[in-house]
């Protein structure tokens, strides 16, 4: 499960190769740097929903396997979010470090995709498990916040786009889904008595 | 009024290759048109405006110095909302769309209104090639050799009178043919708007072709307006209507965002859209590591059209 996961999480990474050295025909068009932002973003945004649906499934199926991948998923998932960034500032703006500093103040949707980048520095940063153990139950309050993390990103997404919004609202949807499992599970569990799923993280 | 200054760089000295190039994808298409019509029907009806366009002259007024875009990036990157939202959908969507019969109706305040074929509409004009730059308001942008003739020379045949203060313009609307009208992402059919001195103005063009062809469908086939110193969306495609008018008419994106897509729409570093800055402009066609370039004022059109907006507030009259 891991393996596949981890090789999941590589195809994109291929095809951006591939794609950026014009490998089997395949082609980032003309307006190569704005399709590798937008292919990293998009990769980050669907591996940390992803990422999201790990616990979820863990919980409904009890099948403690579903939560192995997680880890591999979230890293790959931070991996395309810095990439995106890095894009963004090195080919999008090309390093052009006033332009950056003014962009990432005068930009809404810029400052908020920021902020939710630096939000999971500290989760990359915690995922080895020598962290896991040295942090014991702190670890799990610390990876919550790639729950506000994710609320950034889709607002992020939401905000750039130029005018329909139909996808960012499918995103939206299906994250109100994903946090509002965990809700109703920690509301269940602070109340044993309206319902009978009270084990589990 | 300013009259452009004259090329000042030799046409000659602007894509000879591209050119080539094209002339050998030019007769692909005679023979292709050949097979078209062998089929009849449909096909042939479809293919009967994929031929070389008769006779263009190169107008050495309106030359950009930049080299011209390669067809493919012309013709594959196209915002055209009726025909889906991401750039490659124009393309992919627009190929069955039918321009022939094609009819303009010309309404409003003018003495000579009607209903005209496109055929009656370029019968009286003689074609000319211009390189323009092309700036979208996402600040990405290109180099287009059209193929059209003046707007001012088309407007002036319909004899608008004096309470022609504006020019509006709309597009075709067919949900069966065009899918993006299918849902209410623009309120259809898209529509804009010109001044009458805008539109009289001699870089105004309306373009039928594109590199020795006619213009492809995602591009805006049969019509559409080529406007160089205004935002990419100010030039209205597959244009079905022109009317004159004595109030300042809507357009569709002003209509959507009034706070980030006004009326006049000129290209303007200093006036940012409220989401991205105008200050640069990704130019199609270059590698992963190609710079932004600095926009220019008016898109590098501001001496000759400057003084059309003399004494306005830019920032205010976005």
């Amino acid at each position: 499960m891991k393996r596949l996961a981890f090789c999941g999480a590589l195809v994109p990474l291929l095809w951006l190769i591939a794609a950026a050295f014009g490998i089997a025909g395949l082609s980032l068009g003309p307006n190569p740097s704005r399709e590798l932002l937008h292919f990293t973003g998009k990769t980050a945004l669907n591996l940390l929903w992803i990422g999201l649906l790990a616990s979820p499934l863990r919980i409904l199926t009890g099948d403690p396997a579903w939560i192995r991948p997680r880890r591999i998923v979230g890293l790959f998932a931070f991996g395309y979010a810095l990439l995106h960034f890095v894009i963004y500032a090195a080919l999008e703006l090309g390093l052009d470090f006033s332009d950056l500093a003014r962009e990432i103040v005068k930009r809404p949707f810029i400052v908020v995709g920021t902020l939710a980048l630096l939000l999971l520095v500290p989760l990359a940063a915690t995922s080895t498990d020598r962290m896991m153990r040295r942090l014991g139950r702190r670890w799990q309050s610390l990876h919550r916040l790639v729950y506000p993390a994710t609320v950034l990103v889709v607002w992020h997404f939401w905000w750039q786009v130029k005018k329909d919004v139909t996808e960012p609202l499918l995103y939206a949807t299906a994250l109100a889904l994903l946090l509002g499992f965990r809700w109703w599970r920690a509301q269940a569990r602070r109340d044993p008595h309206a319902s009978n799923t009270q084990r589990g993280t | 009024m300013n009259r452009p200054k004259p090329g000042r760089i030799l046409p000659s000295e602007i894509t000879p290759e591209a050119v080539h190039q094209d002339r050998r994808r030019l007769l692909a298409t005679l023979g292709y048109a050949g097979v078209g019509l062998a089929l009849g029907g449909a096909t042939a009806a479809r293919a009967a405006r994929t031929g070389p366009v008769p006779t263009v002259t190169r107008n050495a007024k309106f030359v950009a110095r930049e080299t011209p875009n390669s067809w493919d990036d012309i013709t594959s990157y196209n915002n055209f909302y009726e025909f889906g939202l991401d750039k490659a959908d124009p393309k992919e969507n627009a190929q069955d769309f039918r321009t022939q019969p094609w009819a303009v109706e010309i309404a409003g305040e003018c003495d000579a209104p009607g209903k005209l074929t496109l055929e009656d509409i370029l019968k009286p004009h003689a074609l000319e090639e211009r390189i323009y730059r092309f700036r979208c308001v996402e600040a990405w942008s290109m180099v287009v050799p059209w193929m059209g003739f003046s707007l001012a020379d088309l407007l002036t045949r319909f004899k608008p009178n004096s309470r022609a203060k504006y020019v509006e313009f709309t597009t075709l609307l067919d949900p069966r043919q065009m899918p993006g009208q299918r849902r209410a992402v623009l309120e259809w059919p898209y529509v804009e708007g010109l001044r009458i001195d805008e539109a009289m103005h001699p870089l105004s063009f309306v373009a039928v072709g594109l590199y020795g062809r006619w213009l492809p469908n995602q591009n805006g086939a049969p019509l559409r307006l080529v406007l160089p110193w205004k935002y990419g969306f100010k030039g209205i495609k597959s244009i079905v209507r022109i009317r004159f008018t004595e109030r300042q008419p809507r357009n569709s994106w002003n209509i959507a965002a009034p706070d980030e897509y006004g009326f006049y729409a000129n290209v303007n570093p200093a006036v940012d859209h409220p989401r991205w800055s105008q200050a640069k402009e990704r130019r199609l066609g270059g590698s992963l590591f190609t710079a932004r370039v600095d926009t220019l004022p008016f898109n590098g059109y501001g001496e000759e059209v400057a003084s059309l907006y003399r004494g306005m507030d830019l920032r205010k009259y976005f």
